[in-house]
């Protein structure tokens, strides 16, 4: 058998597996199809955070600013919230303001990309770490604002959130309502949405894996491995390292629409920066860089623990702790252990690139040459 | 204007808690290149210790005096929280310190969310309320107030830094640090013991955390096991602001960013016409730090190292 040949029939396993597999979940409960979802949502956030940081090698600690750009864009354009608040909204759209998903998606997509270039632009000089703090305070400029902006112009709802928003709706087929297949068989609305997410992951593996093949692929890497060697052989890093954080969050953009028609509600509690750790967490623990490392680090850091709080549902841990451990603390402490353990043993990622991530890899003492040093005046020590 | 010594006084007081933790930072950072996430949350471990052996002293031993009882619960929560710290050094950071450099910065990610949930495990949810253990009656200065928990911490402040400063500059200890973070290769050959050095800043670090936890939790009145995550980030930014590796650059911008803060919250509603609110504080920080760091990538006192960081 020749490796061509068993690639195709690989993958043509793998599809079938992953199309049978929300039908199978379905018979078990809607419950286990919803973690399927979930797990969906955040392979497409972690495929977009890889391209910042696993391509061009920016640290970005504030993506989850993006999904929440999204989410409350749908939210706004799809729910009554603004017929409501807004009068001259209201008359202009008599019968509420349902905008249609195949409008949203990209307009998420582009309005995210431009948030994002604008966070890069200031931050262009910046690398690593100072980089990271940079992203993360972004992150919370915009969760500060998601939460507050209900005064004196009710805009997002303050920390209530916008709820009542339509489900996706493709033409005429509602991913919000079941479909009939037989007179006492029908696939379920959670089912529904697995199959148009599992739709945009695959759409999004295939430009992760040209974007890396190409140019700007070569160009992203070049810069992540060593930024001074990139500009002295041409590469225009100020221009790719905006294209990296717009594309990226593009994908951000993308998911966090998914995620408010999927929810029907959004708040911005779901978008604090835990969730942004959570995301650079799974692309680092799959496998920085590598696109099957980084599916299944998202994969396993969101549905591991969901069947985890379905397991002490089921032995009711609260009774058994006298109500010191419950599910979601069980979760939580679960996924911090993980981390550790799993960086510990493995600190390159579960899975990581053959050949890629030499920057990661840069010994103590060049990079240290570079950092500043620790001084007790203003200028050095040395 | 009243208001504006007001807010410089509680800035200063919330800047210079910002500096403890701040240096805990820097330090770190200085030596061996890591954002320590979790040391906002050796903060909070300091501060709900101090909570505990408080509340439970009060109980058993009535008598003892209110300054008496903070110091003893201090120092314990202080060794605590180093003997805590110093584990997490070795435990999570060690092992990694040659490893790809994300890989230090996700378990201390992980710690951090670790510490937090077991702090909920063991001390339960809910706020509680820290006791006040100084006299609570303000002292007027000019047309502003000052509590003497406000002036306790401005005191523990200063000397705290001069202590470190000494150490740092003056002992054994100070140099094998500077040696180390300059460059941990050649310091070693020159006889200092990196791995030392590194728990040794790792212990300081937890006991200024710890301090700062303390002062934190008898301003607000409250603890609780998020309680530092917000300062710890602010903390990280204040570093940052100054120059991330200078010890005082750390200092200078924790309190300019307490400065910036109380003086923003204060005056925030009046510039903008009660557009924005004080409930914008928290922004404050970030802001303050994007204009610097697009200005000035290096921080106020930092080196310009930044095109190469």
């Amino acid at each position: 058998m020749t490796t061509k040949y068993r690639n195709t029939v690989l993958t043509v396993l793998a599809a079938l597996a992953l199309a049978i597999l929300p039908l199978l979940l379905q018979a078990a409960g809607n419950f286990w199809v919803r973690i399927a979802d979930t797990a969906l949502l955040y392979v497409l956030l972690a495929l977009g955070l890889n391209i910042v940081v696993g391509y061009a090698g920016l640290l970005d600690l504030g993506y989850v600013a993006f999904f929440a750009i999204g989410a409350y864009l749908y939210g706004l354009l799809a729910s009554p919230h603004l017929t409501e608040t807004f009068e001259w909204i209201g008359q202009m759209f008599p019968n509420g303001l349902h905008l249609h998903i195949l409008w949203i998606i990209p307009l998420g997509a582009a309005v995210a990309g431009i948030f994002g270039i604008l966070l890069g632009a200031p931050t262009l000089k910046l690398r690593g770490d100072y980089l990271a703090i940079v992203t993360l305070g972004f992150g919370e400029i915009i969760r500060v604002f998601l939460n507050n902006l209900d005064q004196p112009i009710n805009i997002t709802n303050g920390p209530k959130g916008l709820g009542q928003i339509d489900g996706a709706q493709l033409l005429s087929f509602n991913f919000g309502k079941k479909l009939p297949v037989t007179e006492d068989y029908d696939i379920n609305s959670v089912t529904l949405y697995y199959y148009l997410f599992l739709a945009l992951v695959v759409l999004s593996v295939i430009i992760c894996h040209r974007l890396e093949l190409s140019r700007i692929g070569r160009a992203w890497m070049a810069i992540r491995e060593d930024e001074i060697a990139a500009k002295a052989m041409g590469i225009n890093t100020r221009n790719m390292k905006l294209l990296a954080f717009g594309m990226g969050a593009t994908f951000g953009g993308v998911s966090g629409t998914m995620f408010a028609a999927f929810q029907g509600f959004v708040s911005p509690e779901s978008f604090s920066l835990m969730e942004s750790v959570m995301i650079v967490a799974m692309v680092v623990l799959g496998g920085i860089g590598h696109l099957p490392g980084v599916i299944l680090g998202a994969v396993l850091l969101s549905a591991l623990p969901e069947v985890l709080r379905w397991v002490s549902g089921v032995i009711d841990l609260q009774a058994a702790t006298g109500g010191r451990l419950d599910a979601s603390i069980l979760r939580q402490l679960l996924i911090a252990l993980a981390m550790i353990i799993v960086m510990l043993l493995r600190p390159r990622g579960l899975w990581p690139t053959p050949e890629h991530g030499k920057a990661f890899k840069r010994s103590n003492g060049n990079a240290k040459a570079a950092e500043p040093a620790l001084t007790t005046t203003g200028q050095g020590g040395a | 204007m009243d208001i504006l010594l007001q807010q410089i006084i509680n800035g200063l007081v919330l800047g210079s808690m910002y500096a403890l933790v701040a240096l805990g930072y820097t330090m770190v950072y200085g030596i061996i290149n890591l954002i320590n996430f979790a040391h906002g949350d050796v903060l909070m471990v300091g501060a709900l210790t101090s909570w505990a052996i408080i509340t439970n002293a009060q109980e058993a031993m009535p008598w003892l005096p209110g300054w008496l009882l903070l110091i003893i619960a201090l120092v314990i929560s202080c060794v605590v929280a180093a003997a805590l710290n110093f584990t997490i050094e070795k435990v999570a950071y060690r092992p990694l310190r040659n490893s790809p450099k994300l890989a230090p910065l996700i378990t201390a990610i992980g710690m951090s969310i670790l510490l937090q949930t077991l702090a909920m495990i063991i001390f339960k949810p809910n706020y509680k309320p820290y006791p006040t253990l100084l006299p609570a009656a303000p002292i007027q200065i000019g047309g502003a107030v000052i509590t003497p928990t406000q002036i306790m911490i401005l005191v523990m402040t200063v000397v705290s830094l001069a202590v470190l400063t000494y150490l740092v500059n003056y002992t054994r200890l100070g140099r094998a640090m500077r040696a180390t973070s300059e460059n941990p290769r050649v310091a070693a050959l020159m006889g200092v013991k990196p791995d030392t050095v590194i728990s040794a800043t790792f212990i300081i670090g937890a006991v200024l955390a710890t301090i700062a936890g303390v002062m934190y939790a008898s301003n607000y009145g409250t603890v609780q096991h998020t309680m530092g995550f917000l300062p710890g980030l602010k903390a990280f930014t204040a570093a940052v602001f100054g120059g991330i590796g200078n010890l005082a650059g750390a200092v200078v911008g924790g309190v300019l960013l307490g400065l910036i803060e109380a003086i923003g919250s204060g005056y925030i509603g009046s510039v903008t016409g009660g557009v924005l609110g004080s409930n914008y504080s928290d922004i404050f920080a970030f802001i303050v730090l994007i204009i610097m760091l697009t200005l000035r990538p290096s921080g106020l006192l930092g080196e310009r190292v930044a095109d190469r960081a």
